[in-house]
């Protein structure tokens, strides 16, 4: 009896794999070509990505360990001011008015030279998210005690509870929708 | 102390009448913990590194697309240009529509919304090839991507 399990259980450690594939998520904009609303430059902060996996930023060259901290910086600077609408509380940036006006308005613009590597395309992409997910999880430890990403990983544990699950989502659609992750790409096209 | 003589002069053999048992819990957690290699690779495909990733979830929910340049063999026939892997053949982007719609009538209805592209890219291949799916993808409304790395530090790359 033990020799037929031992037989099957030989066979299941040789051909099969535990699966532990990891990634980022992204959502495609939907084919429907609307026009394109005006925007104000300084709400948009363009990253782009030339042939030689260079990274430039706005106005310059960046490194890319300094990219988290500059789209952190964009992203949290909340230039409207106090008392006029879309005043942002939680934002602890500079408040200049170079940079977003407020979380919902601030827009990254990421476009990637079609020669670039895809190894430095997915750096970029891993930092903005970084950044991201820093800021909102200074929320979510400030709001719910908790970070944001741990509260996300809960939620898709099936080990939580309905009711828990429930509150859960709650809390995590209010800290996305502080810091709602609007990343557009815009692709530098060759062919015209 | 009849019990100490007979503690001191034989100790009892281990009772592997439960060995069975064992053996049977370790193949049911191997059953349902895993899945069965899928299809062989045909492509060189070092993913990058990543650190801000979240898991995917169960294999049905998720749709694989391989791309990068051909594996040595292959190399002789398809040559060094980075191609794209589907199921088990290679092919070129204007496939990869069908294919993913074919994939997707497969799944039962419930969960056709939540079905996600993986797309696993060799680090090496350019931008362009990936950004040819993306916008197939876009074509047949399939927006859920995910762009899958190993874990590790994304500054590495």
């Amino acid at each position: 009896m033990a020799d037929i399990a031992f037989l099957l259980l030989i066979f299941f450690l040789v051909a099969t794999s535990i699966e532990t594939d990891v990634g980022l998520d992204r959502k495609l904009p939907p084919n429907d070509t609307t026009p394109p609303i005006k925007i104000p430059e300084h709400n948009i902060f363009r990253v782009s990505l030339n042939k030689n996996d260079e990274l430039f930023v706005e106005d310059g060259i960046m490194q890319l360990k300094d990219l988290q901290a500059a789209a952190i910086s964009f992203l949290d600077n909340g230039a409207i001011i106090s008392g006029e609408e879309g005043y942002c509380d939680y934002c602890q940036g500079d408040r200049s008015t170079e940079s977003s006006e407020n979380p919902n308005e601030a827009i990254i613009s990421f476009n990637s030279d079609r020669e670039a590597s895809y190894g430095m395309y997915v750096s970029v992409q891993n930092e903005l998210n970084a950044a991201y997910n820093a800021l909102r999880n200074r929320e979510a430890n400030r709001l719910f005690n908790q970070n944001f990403v741990d509260m996300e990983k809960a939620y898709y544990a099936p080990e939580t509870t309905t009711e828990d699950k429930i509150s859960l989502k709650r809390n995590i659609e209010h800290i996305r929708q502080m810091y709602p992750m609007k990343l557009i790409e815009v692709e530098i096209n060759k062919k015209g | 102390m009849r019990n100490t003589r007979e503690s001191r002069k034989e100790i009892p053999a281990i009772s592997t009448a439960s060995l069975p048992d064992i053996v049977f819990m370790i193949l049911f957690f191997f059953m349902t913990v895993t899945t069965i290699k899928t299809n062989p690779l045909l492509v060189d495909n070092d993913l990058p590194k990543a650190d801000q990733v979240k898991k995917l979830e169960n294999k049905d929910r998720v749709i694989e697309i391989f791309v990068g340049k051909p594996s040595a063999e292959q190399a002789r026939i398809f040559g060094n240009e980075p191609k794209i892997q589907l199921d088990n053949k290679l092919a070129s982007v204007n496939d990869v529509g069908s294919y993913v719609l074919a994939e997707l009538a497969k799944k039962p209805d419930a969960i056709r919304n939540f079905v996600t592209v993986s797309l696993k890219v060799d680090k090496n291949v350019n931008v362009g090839v990936v950004s040819d799916i993306k916008q197939e993808l876009r074509k047949i409304n399939a927006l859920k991507v995910n762009y899958t790395t190993y874990q590790g530090n994304s500054l590495e790359n």
